[in-house]
């Protein structure tokens, strides 16, 4: 199928700003799905309040855009009531690791069977750019006018401690990367965490003086690399790309199954 | 005949018995006192005939995890006290925007705060009315004794599912903990309302905010042949986001209508003796029992006392209580906070000076003599 038999048309023009990083993550996503000839019936996307949560609307799933930061519970809902649907779950980083970073733990911890998608732009952008949990110390944003003294989140690490079967990151200039991690992710049975560094030129770029769009993307290429490179060794501030966590664990779902079964016949 | 099957039971269990009854099949909760043994006596139920039960991370997620599990087709409830039920309230309003079928029970305990964890209080009917932000309508029930919170939670789901709205069951501490009789209704007994769904087909193009001629919203189970959006956006019938001024007043119009237009149909009310009343008690909930002793005791010695028993407290059913309390020379509210259903009897009665409080706000019961000794100080006969 066509990219354009995945997107609702009567929904664009996006809402995005030229050169943002989301509108990739939407067409990897895209790829994604496509690669692995899962039917769009198939698909439930749920996600929360930012500029990334509106990447649900424009895709032709049965998509949820609820509340910001509470995604991950709503998602929740759906799969326990119907497990065999596959459960997209995009979020800003404000969104999932500031006001739904005690979901985005509970929802790991659970290993409930759904694929958590951080579009990580470092700032606030639907809000016009405040500091995230993402940012990062030392950068500047309109509630950091000195500089930020938070220290930012790993979301791997994070991730893989709170007990995410499947953790994995890549960035918005890594298209081929990002779209193989997505199938994976999708493919596999666990709570499933991909982080994706997305630029906010609009306000982390013209903040932090990282320039244009092409800039920020040109930075993704300079800062990151694959994990275990010998370039890490060499430079241990850059930040690892790959799939960090691939493992198996009961799913939460498919013991609940059992749960039932057990009550079923009253033991 | 059948013999009735009868149970002895706190009300948080009645609660439950009658969630069932009426094809509950999800819950999601978080524990507090005193709701606590909703979710506990659910744990072990519902896996019995394979509904789901989830203890989430919090109110704020259990609400959440209701809302998903509703759209896809499910009858759904969450239970919960004061806190609980302010971390709920961003959550709840979604559920009025989408229009998406929930109870949400509250066992009341005394607040602000923490407040009283293990006392009765009647301290969030404003909360149920205004918790969420924005204009809306919502409905909120309750009950007075056992029986009458089985049917009463009965109607909580149907109506959930007629007006496609959050209902709210008010309980109290001394309702959800008390231990009473309960006959269990037959299988039939209690008629059910069961989700209108829409008879549009797979590849028919379906739109879920296009409400019916009669103002209903046919739903497609989410995940299911439809594939459409919802959001807590105004939105279209498409239920995509719009801003667009004819749409957001039209569906903040609708959101409001299809509940305070049926008023009378929601309301659920108890009366006692009213018809030649001249005082009239109007309670709700576990006040009412001691409401209702002192009229019985009254009546008994000759005396013109009535009870209006409210079951529905929003929408307040200010026609009926204008309507009953239209000949009574004083009517007296008589509940556990600083007022709140006073207020609206104020407003309802063509008379508002004839109206007094009668309340305890110390998180013990108030009793059938602290009513008595009310009634004497607003007769001006001293205690
Ligand atoms: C309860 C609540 N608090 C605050 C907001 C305002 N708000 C909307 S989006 C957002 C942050 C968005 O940042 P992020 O999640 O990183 O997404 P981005 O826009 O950067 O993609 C905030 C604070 C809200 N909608 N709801
Ligand atoms: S503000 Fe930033 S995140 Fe939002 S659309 Fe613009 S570039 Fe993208
Ligand atoms: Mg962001």
């Amino acid at each position: 199928m066509a990219i354009k038999d995945y997107i609702r048309e009567r929904f664009f023009p996006h809402m995005w700003c030229p050169g943002c990083g989301h509108g990739i993550v939407l067409n990897g996503l895209i790829r994604a799905v496509e690669e692995l000839g899962i039917n769009k019936n198939d698909i439930v996307m749920v996600s929360g309040i930012g500029c990334s949560s509106r990447i649900s609307g424009y895709l032709d799933f049965h998509t949820l855009h609820t509340i910001h930061g509470r995604a991950l519970p709503f998602a929740t809902g759906i799969k326990m009531s119907r497990p065999e649907l596959n459960l997209l779950v995009p979020m800003g980083d404000g969104d999932a690791l500031a006001i739904g970073g005690n979901h985005f733990i509970h929802a790991a911890r659970r290993n409930i069977d759904m694929t958590a998608i951080v579009m990580n732009n470092r700032i606030y952008g639907m809000t016009g750019g405040q500091y995230s949990p993402l940012s990062g110390y030392g950068t500047l944003a309109t509630t950091a006018p000195y500089t930020n003294i938070d220290h930012s989140f790993d979301v791997v690490k994070l991730a893989a401690a709170a007990g995410a079967t499947f953790v994995a990151r890549s960035t918005a200039y890594h298209v081929q990367q990002l779209t193989d991690v997505i199938k994976q992710a999708i493919t596999h049975k666990g709570f499933s965490v991909v982080e994706i560094l997305s630029q906010c030129p609009t306000y982390f770029g013209r903040k932090n003086k990282e320039g244009s769009a092409v800039d920020m993307m040109e930075r993704m290429k300079d800062i990151t690399t694959p994990i275990g490179s010998k370039a890490k060794k060499e430079n241990p501030d850059l930040i690892e790309r790959g799939v960090f966590v691939n493992e198996d664990k009961p799913e939460y779902c498919s013991e609940y199954n059992k749960i039932i079964e057990r009550a079923m016949k009253g033991n | 005949m059948n013999e009735k099957i009868i149970k002895f039971v706190q009300g948080n269990e009645a609660c439950v018995e009658a969630a069932l009854y009426a094809g509950l099949n999800f819950f999601a909760g978080y524990p507090i006192t005193p709701s606590t043994e909703i979710a506990e006596t659910l744990s072990a139920r519902l896996p019995q005939t394979g509904g789901k039960f989830v203890q989430m991370e919090d109110e704020i997620a259990s609400m959440c995890a209701i809302i998903g599990a509703s759209l896809t087709g499910n009858k759904v409830m969450t239970a919960t006290s004061g806190p609980g039920f302010s971390l709920m309230q961003e959550a709840l309003g979604y559920a009025v925007m989408a229009e998406i079928p929930c109870v949400i029970v509250n066992v009341q305990r005394g607040g602000p705060s923490t407040g009283n964890p293990t006392h009765v209080s009647q301290g969030d009917v404003n909360q149920a009315r205004w918790g969420t932000h924005g204009d809306h309508a919502i409905i909120t029930l309750t009950a007075s004794n056992h029986q009458d919170v089985f049917s009463i939670t009965v109607d909580a789901f149907n109506m959930a599912e007629t007006y496609r709205t959050p209902v709210i069951l008010l309980f109290d501490e001394v309702i959800g903990h008390m231990r009473e009789r309960l006959v269990m209704p037959e299988k039939g007994e209690l008629p059910l309302v069961e989700r209108l769904k829409t008879s549009v087909k797979r590849g028919v193009d379906y739109h879920p905010y296009l409400p019916r001629e009669d103002g209903r919203l046919p739903m497609s189970d989410f995940g299911g042949i439809h594939r459409y959006n919802v959001t807590g956006l105004f939105h279209d019938m498409w239920g995509f986001p719009s801003s667009d001024p004819a749409i957001v007043h039209g569906l903040l119009r609708h959101l409001a209508d299809k509940i305070m237009n049926n008023e009378n149909s929601i309301a659920r009310y108890k009366e006692y003796f009213l018809e030649d009343a001249r005082t009239i008690l109007i309670s709700y909930g576990s006040s009412a029992r001691s409401a209702l002793h002192v009229v019985k005791n009254r009546r008994a010695r000759g005396e013109s006392l009535g009870l209006l028993e409210l079951q529905t407290l929003w929408p307040f059913p200010a026609d009926i209580v204008r309507e009953k309390c239209e000949d009574a020379k004083c009517v007296i509210v008589v509940e556990m906070n600083m007022g709140q259903v006073l207020q609206q009897v104020k407003a309802a009665v063509d008379n508002p000076e004839k109206v007094f409080l009668a309340n305890r706000i110390d998180g013990v019961l108030i009793n059938p003599t602290d009513i008595r000794n009310i009634m004497r100080l607003i007769q001006g006969k001293g205690v």
